[in-house]
C-alpha cells in the first residue's frame, strides 16, 4: 500500500493537509467548517477549545472515521484518502475511553495491529517488547485490561496505536479520565515519547495547559471554525481575538479611552505601544496578569484599591478595584504580604499591552 | 407485629408456590417411575414406564433436539449480525425493525403457525419436513436472541472497540470475529441458552405445523397424554425434566455472570 511506504521511510509519518472540511451530521447538527489546515511532517498540532468546538469531529475526519461533507479533502503526503476507510489510512489513533479491547490482554492488545498486518509471532512479540519498555509498562504483558487502573490503560492504549508504525498519531483527549496529578505527569511522559517518535500527531484536548505543553502548534477552536494558529507562544502573547484571549490562560480584557498613545483609565494613564496606525479613540486591549506589577502609589500612573486576594502557593492573584470599569487582575509574588482596603499603584510595561480586534456586534 | 404480618405474607407466598408449583411437578414425575399410579406409591417403583417412553417416542426426542440445535444455529447467524447491526445504526429505522423482530412474543404462537401455514403451507415437501417446523422455531425465538445480545452491545462501548480496531488495520469482518463476538459472548451464551430451552419447550406453535412424522417431545407428551395411560404420560414429562432442567440451571448460573465480558470466570 502506497500511503504506508511513502509514510514511513524515515518513521517520521506524513504531511496532512485538509482542505475545505466541513461537516454536518445526518440530524442536521453543523459540527465543523469549512476548514483548511496543514500539519507539517513530524509536527505535533494541538486541536483546542471548548466542548462542541468541533475538533474531535475534524480529528475523526483525520482519521477517517467522519467523511467529510462534498467539497472536503483530506490528503496524507499530497496522495487524497477523502474516501479511504480508516482500516486502509495507516493511523495510530488513541480514544478518550482507549477502546482496549476486553477480550485480549495486554501484549495481545499492543500487538494486534501487527497481527493484522502479517507480521510473524516472533517479530511481533520482539516489538511489543520494544513499545513495553517505551511505554514503561514492564511486567503487565500479560494481564487482562480489567487489572489495569487508568494511567496503565493510557500507555497501552499509546503503545497500541504506535505499534504499527502509523503515518500519522491521531489523539483523542488521551489525559482526560485520568486524576489531575497523574495527567500532569503522563503530559510530561507523553511529551518526551511524542518528542522522541516525532511522527506527525495530532492531539485533541479541552486543556490549555495540556495544548502548551505538547503542541509544536496550537489551533484554537470555536464552534466549529479555527480561531487562531500559532506556536503556544503566539496564542498566548498575542491573541487574535477576545475568545482566544481568555480561553488561554487568565486575562484582563478592558475597554478603554485611547489617546495619543495613552489609554485612558478611570484609575489613571498608561502609556501604551499600541500599532501606530490605530486612530480609534476607544481600543480593546489584553493585559495578562503576570505583565502587572505592584508599586507604590506615588509616581505611578495607575492606582486602584486592593479588593481580594487568592493565595494560589506559588503565586497570589489580587483584583484591583478602580481602575478600570471591571477589577484588575494581578498575580504578585507568594513573599509580598497583600492588605485588603490598600491603595496600590500599578507598573505595566507599555509593550505588555495587546491590542485586540473590537468584538463584533 | 409488623414483622410477624411479614412472616405470614412470606410463607404463605411460599406455600402456594409449593402447592402450585414444586409438588405437582414432584407428583408428576413421581407418577412416572411409579408402578400403578391409581394405587399409589405404595404399588412400588419402576422404570419399566420410561424405558416403553424410550421405545414409543425417541424420534420426538431427538427430533427435539435436532430442531433446538438447529434453531441456534439459525439465531446465531442471523440474529448476531441483525443485533450488531441494530446497535450500530441506531437510528428509527432500527428501532422499527427490531420491533417488528420482537412481534412473535406478542402475537398468540397459533395464529403465527396458521400464518405460516397459509403462507408456505403449499410447498408439500417443505410443508411435511421438520424445517417447516425449524422455520416457526426461529421466528419465534430470533427476538431473544437479538434482544440479549443488544443488551451486552449496549453494556459496552462497542463502537470505540469497532473503531479501535479499524484504526488498526482490521476490516469488518474481521472485526466482528476479533473483537465484536469475543465481547458480546456473555449475551450471546444467554440467548442461546435461552433459545434452545424455548425450542425444546415450544408448543402452541409446533401442535400447529406438526405432522404426525414430525414430531417434537411436547408435541408428543400431548400425545400420551390423550391416548396412554397416565403412567406413560407421566414418565415423558420425567424425561422432558431431565433434558430442561440442566439447561435451565445453566442460565441461572450464568445469569449470576452477566455484566459483561470481564465479569467471566477464566
Amino acid at each position: 500500500m502506497s500511503l504506508q511506504e511513502s509514510g514511513n521511510s524515515n518513521g517520521h509519518g506524513v504531511a496532512v493537509r485538509i482542505e475545505n472540511c466541513a461537516k454536518t451530521f445526518s440530524d442536521g447538527t453543523h459540527a465543523l467548517g469549512p476548514v483548511t489546515l496543514d500539519v507539517a511532517r513530524g509536527e505535533t498540532l494541538v486541536l483546542l477549545g471548548p466542548s462542541g468546538c468541533g475538533k474531535t469531529t475534524l480529528l475523526r475526519i483525520i482519521a477517517g472515521l467522519e467523511m467529510p461533507d462534498p467539497g472536503g479533502r483530506v490528503s496524507f503526503n499530497k496522495t487524497e484518502v477523502t474516501h479511504v476507510p480508516i482500516e486502509r489510512r495507516n493511523v495510530g489513533m488513541v480514544f478518550q475511553s482507549y477502546a482496549l479491547f476486553p477480550n485480549m490482554n495486554v501484549a495481545e492488545n499492543i500487538g494486534y495491529g501487527l497481527k493484522i498486518r502479517g507480521v510473524n509471532g516472533a517479530e511481533r512479540s520482539v516489538r511489543v517488547a520494544e513499545l513495553v519498555a517505551l511505554t514503561g509498562i514492564e511486567g503487565l504483558e500479560h494481564r487482562r485490561i480489567d487489572q489495569l487502573s487508568g494511567g496503565q490503560r493510557q500507555r497501552v492504549a499509546l503503545a497500541r496505536a504506535v505499534a504499527v508504525r502509523p503515518s500519522v498519531l491521531l489523539l483523542d483527549e488521551p489525559l482526560t479520565a485520568l486524576d489531575a496529578a497523574l495527567r500532569e505527569r503522563l503530559r510530561g511522559e507523553l511529551n518526551r515519547l511524542l518528542r522522541t517518535l516525532g511522527i506527525t500527531t495530532v492531539y485533541v484536548t479541552h486543556d490549555q495547559s495540556e495544548a502548551m505543553v505538547l503542541g509544536d502548534r496550537i489551533v484554537v477552536m470555536r464552534k466549529g471554525a479555527i480561531a487562531q494558529i500559532g506556536t503556544p507562544r503566539d496564542i498566548y502573547f498575542a491573541p487574535a481575538n477576545r475568545f482566544v484571549a481568555e480561553f488561554i490562560g487568565a486575562a484582563n480584557i478592558i475597554d478603554a479611552a485611547y489617546n495619543g498613545g495613552s489609554l485612558l483609565f478611570p484609575g489613571g494613564k498608561l502609556a501604551a505601544s499600541l500599532d501606530s496606525t490605530t486612530t480609534k479613540d476607544r481600543v480593546l486591549v489584553m493585559i495578562r496578569p503576570e505583565s502587572i506589577r505592584i508599586v507604590a502609589t506615588e509616581g505611578a500612573g495607575l492606582c486602584g484599591q486592593i479588593e481580594t486576594v487568592s493565595f494560589v502557593g506559588d503565586r497570589q492573584r489580587a483584583s484591583i478595584g478602580g481602575v478600570a470599569a471591571k477589577p484588575i487582575m494581578v498575580d504578585v509574588p507568594n513573599s509580598i504580604p497583600l492588605k485588603l482596603g490598600d491603595r496600590v499603584g500599578l507598573a505595566i510595561d507599555p509593550s505588555a499591552v495587546r491590542l485586540l480586534p473590537p468584538d463584533p456586534v | 407485629m409488623r414483622d410477624r404480618l411479614t412472616f405470614a405474607a412470606q410463607f404463605a407466598f411460599t406455600a402456594l408456590v409449593a402447592a402450585f408449583l414444586i409438588v405437582p411437578a414432584v407428583l408428576s414425575m413421581l407418577a412416572g417411575v411409579t408402578l400403578n399410579y391409581f394405587r399409589g406409591i405404595q404399588s412400588g417403583l419402576t422404570l419399566q414406564w420410561v424405558v416403553q417412553v424410550w421405545q414409543l417416542y425417541p424420534d420426538t426426542i431427538f427430533r427435539s433436539f435436532l430442531i433446538a440445535l438447529a434453531t441456534l444455529a439459525v439465531t446465531l447467524v442471523v440474529g448476531v449480525p441483525a443485533a450488531y447491526a441494530l446497535h450500530l445504526r441506531n437510528d428509527r429505522l432500527s428501532r422499527t425493525i427490531e420491533e417488528v423482530i420482537t412481534l412473535p412474543l406478542a402475537i398468540p404462537g397459533l395464529a403465527l403457525a396458521l400464518a405460516l401455514l397459509l403462507t408456505y403451507g403449499g410447498f408439500s415437501d417443505f410443508r411435511r419436513s421438520w424445517l417447516f417446523i425449524l422455520a416457526g422455531h426461529a421466528v419465534f425465538t430470533l427476538p431473544f436472541m437479538v434482544r440479549s445480545v443488544m443488551a451486552v452491545f449496549g453494556a459496552t462501548d462497542l463502537k470505540s472497540l469497532d473503531e479501535g480496531a479499524a484504526s488498526l488495520g482490521a476490516l469488518p469482518w474481521r472485526r466482528f470475529r476479533d473483537v465484536i463476538v469475543p465481547n458480546a459472548a456473555p449475551g450471546i451464551l444467554a440467548g442461546s441458552l435461552m433459545v434452545v430451552t424455548l425450542s425444546l419447550g415450544e408448543f402452541n406453535l409446533t401442535w400447529m405445523l406438526h405432522t404426525p412424522l414430525t414430531k417434537t417431545l411436547p408435541v408428543g407428551l400431548a400425545d400420551s397424554y390423550a391416548s396412554m395411560r397416565l403412567e406413560i404420560a407421566s414418565a415423558y414429562t420425567l424425561v422432558f425434566f431431565v433434558m430442561i432442567i440442566p439447561l435451565l440451571v445453566a442460565m441461572q448460573i450464568f445469569a449470576g455472570y452477566r455484566g459483561g465480558p470481564t465479569a467471566l470466570p477464566r
